[in-house]
């Protein structure tokens, strides 16, 4: 009914090695989606690959009702997602970024393929005359996405490689400096578990609250499988819960999840 | 739907009106999906696994794919009968449909308190998990002997009035004898198969995938099995069983049907197509026209005849 739907696809790229662009016309998903959330993607009409995949809302365009998803090729489903003229997706899912008050000191950190769904929330945030830092960390230079189109957005970009190749020489994590986290008012990340986790870590000593974005391995998208757990806090201190990425995510806040 | 069709069956008691339910844990509760399709429509509705107390469940990673399968690792996620039959149930009243509720224990004891609870609830049945692969202690353990097998079913018999259906193991060297015992036990009913026990190891961390290592296989990769399954048992008992293992279209419930099932569970999938089982009642109603039957009820076991 309302939330599945077979979506055109309107332009297919490769960004970058290992990396794919894709438009879909989804007009009711393009004007209900929030940054942050995902769409659950059926990337083949044979039971094998059987899952869909969860892909994060990349950005949207309103006035042609076109969605876009940014996505690594990371295995056979995702490989096979560019060969389509249409695609079977749900959504919007999960939950989204909430947008901080105007005015806010914002750092936005991205690891890798993370960006993906940051630069949705980087459109948003210049929409509302939000100026963030924007801290990208990959591997090397080659993975390095969307600098330009952040730049352009009016967003200020720094760059660490693990490689060195291109800016820092080290991870995106030692960037953030103790005089520059003290001063923040919210920050936002989405990228692989250890950095999320070394970053939690800091802005909990300087007491900055932080927008997560999580990915486990997921198997309904909506709530009723409880697949895709992620640990996260109770009321009490000794005790824990198993949240679900896909209903009670994927965007979680720093401080409810249990860093392991 | 066509009124010169008929599609319903009577399983175990439960009035169906027509022979499509979800598989346990792959549902939820049912409200979900409610998004996705009219829950009315269902036969049944099989509801998640539920104990006498909240459980947390398995860590992850508690899914992986597989070829034309996954395996899961879920560990009875649940929020403990109370909530169930104080909140959830009441809820699932305006649907209209029997609500079967999936129940698990670490012993025969806590399966009986289980069912105590249930019985002054909105559930219309009980289907009791002798079968889980994915929990320390219960589950399987009951279901892959037949005596544990019959003594749970006894307990939970004693403890409600209403029908008692038992989810089989796969993971056993004979399910018909087991099928056998409980049915001696009093059982009213089989649900099979449950997933079968497996395991995948990644190859560049050199260890299992799953937090809980081992797993549950489902999906079109059991379906043969599960066909199986339900033919041999079919033969030597006189219980009517949900079938279900890798049902994806009217063509797989057909199978399973002339296999011997009443009725059918849609279980994994349910993620690839939130709509599959209101699929599958419209694929067997043209099914049953094409082929110039009247009654769905004419084909349960045809595959014997």
């Amino acid at each position: 009914m309302k939330l599945m739907t077979a979506a055109k696809v309107t332009n297919r790229k490769h960004i970058m090695p290992g990396y794919n662009l894709l438009r879909v016309h989804a007009p009711d998903i393009a004007h209900s989606s929030q940054p942050g959330q995902f769409l659950h993607v059926l990337c083949s009409d044979t039971l094998d690959p059987l899952l869909r995949r969860p892909i994060s809302i990349h950005t949207v365009d309103k006035d042609r009702g076109t969605v876009s998803l940014l996505y690594r090729v990371a295995g056979r489903g995702t490989a096979m997602l560019s060969d389509y003229e249409q695609l079977n997706i749900m959504g919007p899912l999960g939950n989204g970024f909430t947008l901080p008050p105007a005015n806010s000191k914002v750092l936005v950190v991205a690891g890798g393929i993370g960006i993906a769904p940051l630069y949705f929330l980087l459109q948003k945030l210049s929409e509302n005359g939000s100026v963030a830092d924007v801290f990208l960390g990959a591997s090397s230079a080659g993975h390095l996405l969307r600098i330009k189109d952040i730049n352009e957005l009016g967003h200020s970009v720094q760059v660490a490689t693990d490689d060195g190749s291109s800016g820092y020489h080290g991870r995106v994590t030692d960037i953030c400096s103790p005089d520059f986290i003290s001063g923040l008012d919210m920050v936002y990340t989405c990228g692989p578990r250890p950095m999320m986790r070394a970053l939690a870590k800091i802005i909990k000593k300087h007491n900055v609250p932080g927008q997560f974005s999580l990915e486990e391995r997921m198997g309904c998208g909506v709530g009723a499988c409880l697949a895709c757990a992620c640990k996260t806090r109770t009321g009490h201190p000794e005790e824990f819960t198993y949240s679900h990425v896909c209903v009670d995510g994927p965007v979680f806040s720093a401080s409810e999840v249990v860093w392991e | 739907m066509r009124t010169d069709i008929n599609l319903g069956v009577n399983c175990a008691g439960i009035k169906m009106k027509n022979p499509v339910t979800t598989a346990s844990g792959t549902f939820g509760f049912g409200e979900e999906y409610a998004h996705y399709l009219d829950l009315s429509s269902l036969g049944a509705l099989v509801v998640k696994g539920t104990t006498l107390h909240p459980r947390k469940g398995n860590p992850p990673p508690r899914i992986i794919e597989t070829p034309c399968g996954i395996l899961n690792a879920i560990g009875l996620q649940n929020p403990g009968v109370d909530i169930v039959v104080d909140e959830i149930l009441p809820r699932l009243q305006q649907f209209s449909i029997p609500v079967i509720v999936n129940i698990s224990g670490d012993t025969p004891d806590d399966y009986g308190l289980v069912a105590k609870k249930l019985d002054q609830s909105y559930a219309a049945c009980i289907e009791v998990n002798v079968s889980c692969p994915n929990v320390r202690k219960g589950g399987m353990q009951f279901g892959s002997d037949p005596a544990a097998a019959a003594e749970v079913t006894r307990v939970v018999k004693a403890n409600t009035n209403l029908p008692v259906i038992v989810k089989l193991s796969p993971n056993v060297t004979d399910m018909v004898r087991v099928a056998q015992s409980v049915a001696e036990a009093g059982a009213d009913g089989l649900a099979m198969i449950n997933t079968l026990l497996g395991m995948k190891i990644d190859i560049h961390t050199m260890r299992p995938v799953l937090g809980n290592t081992m797993g549950g296989l489902s999906g079109p990769a059991v379906k043969p099995i599960a066909v199986r399954a339900v033919w041999q048992v079919f033969k030597e008992t006189n219980l009517p069983i949900i079938g279900m293992g890798g049902i994806t279209c009217a063509d797989d419930a057909l199978e399973f049907i002339m296999a011997g099932a009443t009725a059918v569970a849609v279980g994994t999938a349910n993620f690839i197509n939130p709509r599959a089982t209101v699929d599958i009642i419209e694929g067997i109603e043209q099914f049953l026209v094409k082929n110039g039957y009247s009654d769905v009820n004419q084909l349960i076991g045809k595959a014997h005849q």
